[in-house]
């Protein structure tokens, strides 16, 4: 495990280039004969990071390393693994920072929850201003002078 | 030595900036009118001088001029001239002197047309911006200094990245900058109202329309970005969440919050507290935003700059500014009291909806963003947050506000009921919903995305045409009476409708690609014809071959392809693999043949190993290019409402009363 984080900090750093060379993501000769398994290992593909990319997945990366792991995923497919088995597969070997899509666990779900609580809290804050805007509100005393200048310029 | 001219001006707008940071401020405490009218001059000199900075950056890397050190990396004799003018921004240092440019440049338009402002506020907005801008200057000259010369010159440079060297990615820093930077002027005046201790009509008034200026160049440089990212990188991709897309997404979403609520400062006198807070809330995004990007802590597809101590910097710039605007609010804000009453139904309370939507969005995209790195330095547990976190996460928020912004936009003022809001929209509301179903049943796959984002699109663009059928009150009146409306409709509203459809056609374009693209991968050989399905008609592909092209500083391998439509021919399409020959870079050029409905979408790549095919991929990407067009329809519809008669009525009225002024030489 440490071997290959070295491998992949290694990569990261030495070969900065090598990560954007152009040939097509998903190459002709990678994709199973059978398009139901096709579909389903594009469908995982999408949701786990090329490790040496800068925020792609490995289905729409251009680096060894994304083809690497697309074949993988496609040779577990054929082995008959669900989608399920494919994806901790490959997390057991490359680790949780694979995933697209964090997991609803420890502290990530503070992560998930984050929206519908600032939701909430937003919310009630949002409601008890509206609220508290039903009642007499004061003038902020602007003087004559001023409230002559405000209509001067508020004039249409 | 224009080099070092340039780096002179630099040095000049710092002490300038310093200045104009303190007396003003001094004076405005202390009603010293020469201390606070001096502010006008400081910021006219600081941006001729930042100007002559900017220029003298420009013309070094027009002239080639390789003794400067940030030439030589950056850029080769060999680059077309156009790339070599943008190239000044395509780096680090160039982008954080045109950041600091067109601040400066902000600073000398609030102090031109600020003219109408009262003295004591222009003085403390302006040494506010001032005060953003020694931070900046400071910035660049201590740790990104971009005149620094090389002792030995090489004889050439090393050229750009080929990925930049693109109309789309030269002009989208600008339009980036315009917006981000734009949104500091709304922050000063925040500050200064704050220190002020006031906020009314006027103030917001004269926040609008910076705002909107912003909002619009924040639109327009996204939208160029992620045309950019569609037809450049090679799979027509035209969003990715990443960190700086979101940083740059953020502060967008701020200010489409803050241009909502400074209408309700404008024209009701409420939610000034608020509208404040969104307003440094707003800038403070766009600073969090240059922090990601140009600290490089964040690593992703655009982040050139990676070193420590100027990351360190900005994140003090951004404690400071951030911590004490927000300090200040916390002790200020009471004193802004608001007047407008109103009631639980009103526009002001749909006002209040759509920015906790908006704000909330927009810190569902900051939590997103910066979880990895929480994670990893707090919890030393590394992981990634990609696009499926954020299509979930962030998606609901949308969703929301498309269903209630065509009622809020029709709620009136202070009391409203919403069946009667309601009442010329239930036709929309029926055909929307009839629409999606037809969706629903025409579709062959199954994603929902498409009939819920049809009826949705069709909910924002049509209550919009029901919105301006209203307030013309076509079909009640007489057709010429509804021409008479329309003509003396105000540009604000008027352009308010036009952004809301803006959104729907937006909202259609992405739903739609993510519903019904088509791809097809596959070996071709020349002379072979293949189909390529789409969702409605079927196209086919014939490989006419490839042929050796030679660019002005690449060279290239270019695909001839013909596309026929239900066996019509209806476009040749000449993909490209491009390989720079100073960087050595390859590149990928899509063929792309653009339609109302539909682009056509080819890539070619590597020769396989027998020699005589060639790896294709070739898309149907249905409606595409209304995502782009809905952004500019937007920024159209900013425009409008930029363009409104009380805007322009408030700058004569200014006039006018110099001219009294000046007639009775008092004031």
């Amino acid at each position: 495990m440490i071997r290959r984080l070295v491998l992949i900090a290694a990569l990261l750093f030495a070969f900065p280039l090598a990560v954007s060379r152009p040939a097509l993501a998903v190459l002709p000769s990678e994709m199973l004969k059978d398009p139901v398994l096709e579909a389903r290992a594009r469908e995982i593909s999408k949701g786990l990071r090329c490790l040496v990319c800068r925020n792609e997945n490995i289905d729409d990366s251009n680096a060894k390393l994304a083809h690497d792991l697309r074949v993988l995923v496609r040779d577990r497919l054929k082995a008959g693994d669900t989608d399920q088995q494919v994806v901790d597969y490959i997390v057991a070997r490359y680790g949780e920072y694979v995933l697209l899509r964090p997991r609803v666990t420890g502290a990530n779900l503070l992560l998930w929850a984050a929206g519908p609580i600032m939701l909430l809290l937003a919310g009630w804050i949002g409601w008890r201003y509206v609220r508290s805007q039903r009642g007499d509100g004061q003038g902020d005393g602007l003087s004559d002078e001023e409230q002559a200048r405000l209509r001067e310029l508020m004039r249409d | 030595m224009t080099a070092e001219l340039g780096h002179f001006s630099l040095v000049l707008a710092f002490m300038v900036a310093i200045v104009q940071m303190i007396v003003p401020m001094v004076g405005a405490q202390k009603g010293w009118r020469g201390w606070m009218d001096m502010a006008v001059p400081a910021a006219l000199s600081q941006f001729v001088l930042t100007l002559l900075s900017f220029l003298a950056l420009v013309w070094a890397f027009v002239s080639s001029d390789f003794s400067v050190a940030l030439v030589a990396e950056n850029s080769n004799s060999l680059k077309p001239m156009l790339y070599k003018i943008t190239g000044t921004w395509g780096n680090h240092e160039g982008s954080m002197l045109l950041w600091v440019f067109i601040l400066a440049l902000f600073g000398a338009m609030v102090a031109l047309f600020g003219r109408n402002l009262p003295h004591a506020l222009r003085a403390r907005v302006l040494a506010v911006q001032a005060a953003i801008g020694v931070a900046f200057y400071a910035f660049i000259l201590f740790t990104s200094n971009p005149f620094l010369r090389l002792t030995m010159p090489p004889l050439d440079g090393r050229g750009m990245n080929p990925l930049l060297q693109d109309p789309g990615l030269a002009f989208h820093p600008p339009f980036l900058y315009l917006g981000y930077v734009g949104l500091s002027t709304s922050f000063s005046f925040a500050v200064a109202a704050l220190i002020e201790g006031r906020v009314d009509a006027a103030w917001a008034r004269w926040v609008r329309p910076w705002t909107l200026a912003a909002w619009l160049f924040l639109t327009l440089g996204i939208a160029l970005g992620s045309w950019w990212a569609y037809y450049e990188l090679g799979w027509g991709g035209w969003w990715f969440w990443d960190p700086v897309e979101n940083a740059s997404f953020m502060p967008w979403l701020i200010a489409a919050a803050l241009l909502h609520s400074a209408i309700v400062v404008e024209k009701r006198e409420g939610l000034k507290a608020w509208t404040i807070l969104l307003a440094i809330l707003a800038f403070s995004f766009s600073l969090i935003g240059t922090f990601i990007v140009r600290s490089g802590v964040i690593t992703s597809v655009h982040a050139f700059a990676s070193d420590p101590s100027r990351g360190v910097f900005i994140l003090l710039i951004l404690a400071i500014a951030i911590g004490g605007s927000l300090t200040l609010f916390a002790l200020r804000a009471g004193a802004t009291q608001s007047k407008g009453v109103f009631a639980m139904v009103s526009r002001e309370s749909g006002i209040v909806l759509n920015n906790i939507l908006l704000v909330v969005a927009a810190f569902v995209v900051f939590v997103g963003t910066i979880w990895p790195l929480f994670s990893e330095v707090v919890l030393g547990r590394k992981l990634s947050v990609g696009a499926p976190f954020f299509d979930l996460a962030f998606t609901p928020f949308m969703v929301v506000v498309a269903m209630v912004l065509p009622i809020g936009a029709m709620l009136p003022w202070k009391r409203a009921t919403v069946s009667r809001a309601m009442g010329p929209l239930w036709g929309v509301l029926a055909l929307s919903v009839a629409l999606g179903g037809l969706v629903l049943v025409l579709q062959t796959g199954t994603p929902m995305i498409g009939p819920i984002g049809i009826a949705l699109a069709a909910w924002l663009i049509l209550g919009a045409g029901a919105d301006l059928a209203q307030r013309i009150r076509l079909g009640r009146q007489s057709p010429g009476d509804s021409l008479r409306r329309l003509v003396n409709l105000p540009r604000a509203d008027l352009g308010k409708m036009v952004a809301h459809a803006g959104l729907g056609i937006v909202i259609l374009g992405i739903s739609a690609i993510t519903a019904w693209q088509t791809e097809d991968i596959r070996v071709a050989r020349p002379g072979q014809t293949f189909d390529i399905p789409g969702p409605r008609s079927s196209y086919q592909l014939r490989f006419d071959g490839v042929r050796d092209v030679k660019g002005p500083n690449y060279n290239a391998i270019e695909g001839e392809f013909t596309v026929f439509q239900d066996g019509r021919e209806v476009a040749r399409l000449r993909p490209q693999k491009r390989v720079y020959t100073v960087s050595r870079q390859p590149t990928t050029e899509a063929a792309i043949r653009p339609g109302l409905f539909r682009d056509i979408y080819v890539v070619i790549g590597d020769p396989q190993k027998d020699g005589k095919g060639w790896a294709v991929r070739s898309y149907i990407k249905p409606f595409a290019d209304w995502i782009w067009a809905g952004a500019i329809i937007m920024a159209l519809g900013g425009l409008l409402s930029l363009s409104d008669r009380r805007y322009r009525v408030a700058a004569g009225a200014a006039r006018r009363r110099r001219a009294a002024a000046g007639a009775v030489a008092a004031e």
